[in-house]
Parts: structure tokens; sequence; C-alpha cells
């Protein structure tokens, strides 16, 4: 009872309480408050994340599970930027309270926390990123054939959106004038017709399914019908 | 050749994209770039807006998405400091505040020194609820933002004065590089007052096919990847100056090399890679 009617019930008083508040605006103040839960739950969420992050990896370096060093690291890592933020550790203290050292930002230039971000943080994300290059490079070489229709029409559309987004496109048609029908034919504005036409129709194809299939789940579980994100299964 | 392409090792390509990408950045390369008309509404808006006039700033990116998204950030937030708009600082991703920090000292301390604190622009730092936070912004921003990210309760911050919700602003100007993002501020701000609430983005190149349904009727405009970030600088250029500075105003416009030449790369190597396709059909292999 305690562990799934209550959190149901809340989970549809919650729902109903932000639908009814779209139809009928006097209800606005409820659907504000329902949304200041929803954002301190989202907030307690980070710390039970926290929590969850440090059971499974303390759980998998103590049974010595394949890949536990990298669980050390990762442990490391989280316990040492969330030491050096929450201590200000290397913080400036603000000029108005030059003794107070907890006063100042966390985040301000020179702080441990900023060497983390700056020096850390950002370089490895960055570095991760852009390593995606390279295999796609890789990848389209050695997978991108032109077996049937679409796969042709796949090539063709990527070939000009390739060079359309770049200077090439301007300078492989040139030679096509600037105005009339013809110009509809140079890259770069062929580009853009691919992408305000069949790119576009055929998003708001998938947006209005998933609309629809996001309006079906809803029902459900505002119903009580689907209640898997209680976990447990069922 | 057929067997040395049928063959070829990826660090072979990988080395290729590595040429094309690093020749052009060394050479300093930097191809022309003619605004697109969704590139140049968003230019449009924020040039028709007046002096004081309040722009919303959402930073919701992150490190991996800052080399195409950097850019249009800088470039926005130097055009709102160029028209004088009054900026408020806001971020949906746990990172997105050192954007922020970055945007001020970059931009806002180097080149509008004029500029102060809690009367032209002010931090509110980042909030966790993802879309959670900008249903609530779009009725009432003061319980979601009770203090900036300094501290200082809202209330004491001069700027702060008139503005109970979203549509006290006259445009959002969004940076995203997923979710929560532009998607979302289109669904839960502007959707919420579609008359009221103007919605300018710069989103990651992926991100684009999906927001393109979105233009013009929810968005007035939108900055693709790294070509719109360059689009835009170019008209900012072009309005404002100082073409002659090289540096973080132009960093769009100089990654269209390394782009123009990795694309080429990838269209090369799309054609060789059906070359050799249509060659081991015809040889049985296939």
């Amino acid at each position: 009872m305690m562990k799934r009617t209550i959190p149901m019930l809340l989970a549809m008083a919650a729902g109903i309480v932000m639908i009814l508040a779209y139809f009928f605006p006097p209800l606005t103040p409820l659907q504000d408050k329902t949304t200041v839960w929803f954002n301190i739950l989202a907030a307690v969420a980070f710390i039970l994340g926290g929590g969850n992050l440090l059971k499974v990896h303390l759980k998998k370096v103590s049974d010595r599970r394949e890949g536990w060093a990298y669980s050390m690291i990762t442990l490391a890592a989280f316990v040492g930027v969330l030491a050096i933020g929450l201590f200000k550790i290397g913080v400036n203290p603000l000029d108005e309270f030059p003794d107070q050292r907890m006063a100042g930002d966390f985040r301000a230039e020179g702080s441990g926390f900023w060497y983390v971000y700056e020096y850390v943080f950002a370089p490895l994300t960055a570095t991760i990123f852009s390593m995606l290059a390279f295999y796609v490079a890789s990848a389209a070489f050695r997978a991108f054939r032109a077996k049937n229709l679409e796969a042709i029409l796949l090539l063709g559309t990527a070939f000009v959106i390739l060079l359309g987004r770049t200077a090439a496109g301007v300078f492989l048609t040139d030679f096509l004038p600037e105005e009339g029908m013809l110009a509809n034919f140079r890259l770069e504005n062929l580009t853009v017709w691919i992408m305000n036409n069949p790119v576009t129709a055929g998003n708001r194809a998938i947006m209005i399914g998933i609309a629809l299939g996001t309006a079906s789940v809803s029902l459900k579980i505002l119903l009580g019908v689907d209640r898997s994100y209680l976990g447990g299964g069922d | 050749m057929y067997e040395f392409l049928r063959d070829l090792d990826r660090r072979v390509i990988f080395s290729l994209m590595a040429l094309a990408v690093a020749v052009p950045i060394l050479l300093q390369i930097t191809p022309p770039e003619k605004a697109t008309p969704i590139v140049r509404d968003a230019f449009e808006t924020i040039e028709a807006l007046e002096e004081g006039d309040r722009v919303y700033m959402a930073f919701d990116f992150d490190p991996a998405s800052a080399g195409e998204l950097q850019p249009m950030a800088t470039a926005f937030v130097r055009h709102a400091c160029e028209k004088k708009l009054k900026i408020y600082f806001t971020a949906l991703w746990p990172v997105g505040p050192q954007f922020i920090k970055n945007a001020e000292r970059d931009v806002i301390s180097r080149d509008f020194p004029e500029m102060v604190y809690g009367e032209d622009y002010v931090d509110l730092g980042f909030k966790t609820g993802n879309e959670g936070v900008i249903k609530l912004v779009a009725n009432d921003l003061r319980t979601q933002y009770p203090q900036d990210a300094r501290g200082t309760p809202i209330d004491d911050i001069p700027m702060m004065a008139g503005v109970a919700s979203i549509r006290d602003f006259d445009v959002i100007m969004n940076v995203s590089a997923g979710y929560p993002g532009t998607k979302e501020w289109v669904q839960y701000a502007v959707a919420s007052a579609p008359d009221d609430i103007k919605l300018v983005a710069g989103c990651t190149g992926v991100q684009a096919p999906l927001l393109y349904p979105y233009y013009p009727q929810q968005m007035s405009g939108l900055l693709a990847a790294i070509k719109g970030a360059a689009e835009y600088e170019s008209l900012v250029l072009g309005k404002y100056g100082r073409e002659n500075e090289p540096g973080m105003y132009q960093e769009g416009l100089r990654r269209m090399a390394p782009q123009l030449s990795g694309h080429i790369l990838m269209v090369g190597l799309i054609f060789v890679g059906n070359l050799v396709y249509f060659m081991a059909r015809k040889r049985g292999e296939a």
C-alpha cells in the first residue's frame, strides 16, 4: 500500500491537476504548486542518483568484478569533485568578506572546481565527442553503400547536405543564376529546401506519432493501468 | 588498387580526417558565409528590439557540444550587448553556469565593461527540474528563482523589477545541445502564450531536423550547428564591426574551413567506398 498505491495516487492526482489547469485557468496556482513539488523531487533525485552511483560501484569494487578498476576511478572522481565543490577548495573570498572563504563562488575563476572543469572535464568531454568525426568517416567508407533505390536516395541527400552546408556548395553550383527557377538547384538552396520540406514533413509525422503515443501512455498512467514506473515489473 | 582500397586500414581514414581538420586550422582559412533566411530571421528578431528590452538567455549545453555551440552563444551575448538589451542568464544543464561565467568574462567584462551586474545583466544560475523549470517560469519566475546565482534575493536586483514570468521578456535566446533544450522551451514556454513569447535558438547539427518544424510559427529563427553560428557571426560582424579582431567573435567562421574539408573528405570516402562495392559485385565478391 505505502510503496505502490500512495505513489500511484500521487502521480494520478498530479497528472490530473496538470491537465485540468490547462482547460480551467483558475487551477493554475495549483498547477504551479505541483510543478514546484516536481522540481523539488528532481533536486532530491540528484542525491538519490549520487547514492546509487556509490552503491553500484562500491559493490563492484568489493566483489572484484570485471572492470572494478574503472569503478575505482569513477568513485575517486565522484568523491574528489564533490569534495572540491562542497568544501570550496581553492575558492577565493569575495571582496566584501575577505576573511570568509566559504562565502566565495565555487565556480569562480581560479577555484579548485574551476580548474577541474576547465582542465579535466571540458577537454575530456570535448575529446570524446570529437572522436565521432573519425568513426563516422570510417563507417561512411565501409557501410554507406548504394545497394537499392532507398540507399541511393539517402546517398544523394547526404551528398547535397554535406556539400550544401559548406562553402563547397556555393562554389560547385556558382554557375547557376541567383534568381529564377534554376536558382533552386544551387546546392545551398537545395539544402535549405531539403531541410524545410522533406525533413520537416518527416519530422512532423514522427512528432505527431510520438505525441499520440505519449497521450496514450499518459492516460494509462493516469488511470492506473500502467504501473511500470513504480518498479516491480507490472 | 582494388585490393588496396578494399583492405584500407581504418587508421589511414583516421589520419586523412585528422589532416582534413588540422590543415585548414593551421592555415587559418576562413571561407565567406552568406546567411540563410532562418538565421537572418533570428538576427532580425534581435535587431528589432529596443535598448533596455529584456532577453532571457538560456545556456542548455555542456563542453561536449561547446565546439558547435560556444560560438553561437558568444555571438548571441555580443549581439544582445551591442543592442544594450538587459540579459537574464539561466541554465537547465548542470554545467551550463560555466558558460555563463565564460560569457561574462570574455564578452561582457572585456568588451562591454560599462555594463553593470544587476542592472544590465544577471545570472540566475542553474535549476534542476528540466521542463518543470520551464513550465514554472512560464507562469511564475519569482518562485523558481528567489535569488540569483550569487545568492542575492531577486527583490534586491534592480533589473528584476517588473519581471513576474517569461511573458515579461521580449525574446528567449536558447542555446541547446539536447534535452532539456529548445524543444522543451517551445513546448512549455512558447506554447503557453504563442502570441506573447518569441524564441530564437541555436542547436547542434543532429538536433536541427527535429526543430525545423517549429520554424517560423513557434520559433522566430534557428542557428543550426556551426554553419548557423558562422552565418550569425557574419551578420553581427557586418552590422557591428570588429572584423579585424580575430578570436572569439569569428570562431564559427573559422571552424567552417575544417568543416568544409571534413565534408569533402566524407563525400570522397563514400564515393570510393561505393566504387569498391561495385567492383566487388562485378567480381562476385559482394
